[in-house]
């Protein structure tokens, strides 16, 4: 990197700052910090978006009949976007893009990412990709639902340009995955500062490298399905038409090649903020270092082999649903060892109650909620019956909407007065903890017994004898979301805060390098390398 | 480092280029699933997919009891039904067997058949000799059809645990009307009047909005 260690040569001297304009800052930025914080400006903005959908979908479900949404394919659209929105232009931009663009360069001591320019263009490739997908609300939609499945997602089903727009935004979103991933494995395994072994490495570090792999890994798989997807709508290929001699099934396979590591992909980042945030609060460092670290990357590689669990009804053999049963209760054992340590942790600590604490024990707990219904689910013969019911809604809210959402604000209220040199304001900081906390049990708790009961996913409309509990989990969704606006409102109060924040507000408990530099960190950081020791 | 490691461009440069590999190696294995997933079924007999050939080896003892099964893709003006429902043959023994396919259509029309039997279990022990599933076929307008097929059941499946106690297999055959044909036709869809041309409403499958 000649220009890094020009920019040290010509910058050794003055410790002023020098940074550029207004545009060649925001636009054309290289920074990893200037990058970060772009990603997390577009995580909020795109939360809004899947925010309003689910409060629209949430009325209509209030009570029975057909409220707000015309017909069936309106609502499916609207769960569309809303998933995918959620999932790739929410959590992956908060947790990879954003706090893993910020810290993980911080954290090992290096003095920006590996590729910079790269960064860029990573950055705005999301952009047009969520152009795409909101713009295709506007043009008809893709009632597919988040997975794509043919035939409902060819051509004969959904002849619009809507699942067209989808399926592009879907190819941008993957290919800025695939360079911020590759950005962060180069950067992780070349620039850590001297002394920074691998097992030296903060856990959030370790948790942004599994991700970097599994997104390395698995999505171009989805590239490649969703490629064979536009060529048989648009170009007479047959990939998926058994006319043709193709399969749909096959997608299903490609897809949950994919889809399966996606999960973890969201959460990953997620166990290592929540890891510092516990260590930090109980003011002890964490509890079986290795293990978590191990058990992170143990999650990832079962991870690529389980993915079949989502196709028990699919029709595939009783050995091979025995084999995807048996993989998957696998995982549970690294989870757990994780959730125990992170209990460990915790116990005898001198703890803190502060907000992203808050936050950070709420995610143990509802993480583990979520992970019980997903061993429940993973029995083959179990989830015959649940499949596609709100059982299974519940279940990846749980572990998705309560979980990595969580571990979003932990780090958010963790690292802002880091970020930006304010502190965010306690008070409303915990009235916004417990707002969610409420909101969202109300909204996801009850969908297990509608789930048990046999209401279906994906109908705008139930018999009356799911209203009760749809009815509280509408009221829920109005709490999380008057929550939001408060999270909003959080933002607004911390960013006109003339408080200085500290370097290290947190006290002993806060050892990784972050907490090092100043708050917020000087636009060039680690000019001269620090030495771990 | 910057400051301390002159080579970290070149190192850089090297870790980029093995990530790139991986990414492309994934993207290929990802369309070689197309092929690899074909070979994988007529292979293992995976899904209830019969094996294609061989010679029988003969009557044995045991018999069972094969049904037929027929459906035709809304797409193709075809009335498709087997000869018979069923019928009993020895194993090892090769058997032929018909159905018959009349087409209702007012233009010619191709058609391809997928296949599979089931319990799937069975798949690696029916053998298909000869079939029309083979081929495709087509028929003029009004004309109708005897398609054969002549099969055999591997003896060796008494010595399968899992598969010994079928004594029903269930031929199964599903009717498309080719993409070709449907092309030719105006019945094939495609995604949308931003890139297809406009296709006859009365000739596309009854789904289709």
């Amino acid at each position: 990197m000649a220009t890094a260690s020009n920019t040290h040569d010509t910058h050794g001297h003055g410790h002023h700052d020098h940074t550029p304009g207004f545009v060649a800052r925001w636009f054309f930025s290289t920074n990893h910090k200037d990058i970060g914080v772009l990603y997390l400006i577009f995580a909020v903005i795109s939360a809004c978006v899947g925010v309003g959908l689910s409060l629209l979908m949430r009325m209509e479900l209030q009570s029975p009949g057909l409220q707000f949404f015309a017909d069936g394919q309106m609502w499916n659209v609207a769960v569309t976007a809303h998933g995918v929105v959620m999932v790739f232009f929410v959590i992956m931009p908060a947790l990879i893009g954003g706090f893993g663009n910020y810290f993980v360069p911080i954290m090992i001591g290096a003095p920006d990412m590996a590729f910079p320019r790269l960064n860029n263009i990573s950055f705005w490739l999301l952009v047009p990709a969520l152009m795409l997908a909101v713009g295709s609300l506007f043009v008809g939609g893709a009632g597919t639902g988040w997975t794509l499945y043919p035939p409902l997602s060819n051509s004969t089903y959904q002849s619009g340009m809507g699942v067209d727009m989808a399926l592009f935004a879907l190819h941008l979103a993957g290919a800025s995955s695939i360079l911020g991933a590759a950005n962060f494995i180069t950067t992780i395994f070349n620039m850590r500062a001297p002394g920074m072994t691998l097992h030296k490495m903060p856990l959030f570090v370790w948790g942004m490298l599994v991700t970097a792999f599994l997104l390395l890994l698995s999505v171009p798989v989805l590239g490649g399905a969703i490629t064979m997807l536009i060529t048989d709508r648009n170009f007479g290929t047959a990939f998926f038409d058994p006319a043709g001699g193709g399969d749909p099934v096959l997608f299903q396979h490609l897809f949950w090649f994919f889809g399966h590591p996606e999960v973890y992909i969201m959460i990953l980042p997620g166990f290592g903020i929540i890891s510092h945030v516990l260590s930090t609060f109980s003011r002890k460092p964490i509890f079986g270092y290795l293990g978590m670290a191990y058990a992170m990357v143990a999650i990832g590689v079962v991870g690529f082999v389980v993915w079949a669990h989502h196709m028990f009804t699919s029709g595939i053999s009783v050995d091979t649903r025995a084999y995807f049963m048996a993989a998957t209760m696998v995982i549970a054992v690294p989870t757990g060892i994780k959730i125990f340590s992170w209990i460990a942790t915790m116990w005898g600590g001198s703890i803190s109650f502060k907000t992203p604490m808050l936050w950070a024990i709420g995610f143990v707990f509802l993480f583990t909620v979520g992970g019980v219904s997903g061993v429940k689910l993973a029995n083959a013969s179990v989830d015959v019956i649940l499949h596609n019911t709100y059982y299974v809604v519940a279940h990846f809210h749980y572990v998705l909407s309560l979980g990595a959402v969580y571990s979003i604000f932990a780090g958010f209220y963790y690292w802002i007065g880091k970020m930006s040199g304010k502190q965010y304001p306690e008070f409303w900081g915990q009235v916004h903890f417990w707002m969610t906390f409420v909101g969202v049990n109300l909204t996801f708790f009850p969908m297990h017994f509608l789930g048990a009961q046999g209401m279906p996913r994906r109908y705008p409309d139930y018999p009356d004898a799911f209203a009760g509990w749809n009815m509280v989990a509408s009221i829920g969704a109005y709490i999380s979301v008057a929550s939001f606006l408060v999270f909003l409102y959080v933002c607004y109060r911390t960013f006109t805060s003339k408080e200085q924040a500290a370097a290290n507000p947190w006290g002993e408990g806060a050892t990784t390098l972050e907490w090092q530099v100043s708050s917020p960190p000087p636009f060039h950081t680690f000019e001269e390398l620090p030495r771990i020791r | 480092m910057p400051a301390t490691d002159p080579n970290l461009a070149r190192r850089n440069r090297r870790v980029g280029l093995i990530a790139a590999t991986m990414v492309g190696g994934m993207l290929g294995l990802s369309f070689a699933a197309v092929p690899l997933y074909s070979v994988f079924c007529a292979v293992t007999g995976y899904g209830g997919t019969p094996q294609i050939g061989g010679v029988a080896p003969g009557a044995g003892e045991r018999v069972v009891t094969v049904r037929f099964n027929a459906n035709t893709h809304p797409g193709l003006p075809w009335n498709f039904q087997p000869g018979q429902n069923k019928m009993e043959v020895k194993v090892g023994q090769e058997a032929l067997a018909f159905y018959t396919a009349a087409s209702v259509g007012s233009t010619p029309s191709t058609g391809i058949a997928t296949y599979n039997v089931t319990p799937e279990i069975v798949g690696p022990y029916f053998h298909k000799v000869q079939c029309f599933c083979f081929d495709q076929q087509t028929l003029q307008p009004g004309q109708k059809a005897e398609m054969p097929i002549s099969f055999w059941v591997d003896p060796k499946i008494a010595d399968d645990p899992s598969a010994r106690e079928v004594r029903t297999i269930t031929l199964s055959y599903t009717f498309f009307r080719t993409l070709e044909d449907a092309e030719r036709a105006g019945a094939l869809s495609k995604a949308g009047p931003h890139v297809g041309k406009q296709r006859d409403a009365s000739l596309a499958p009854p789904a289709a909005r």
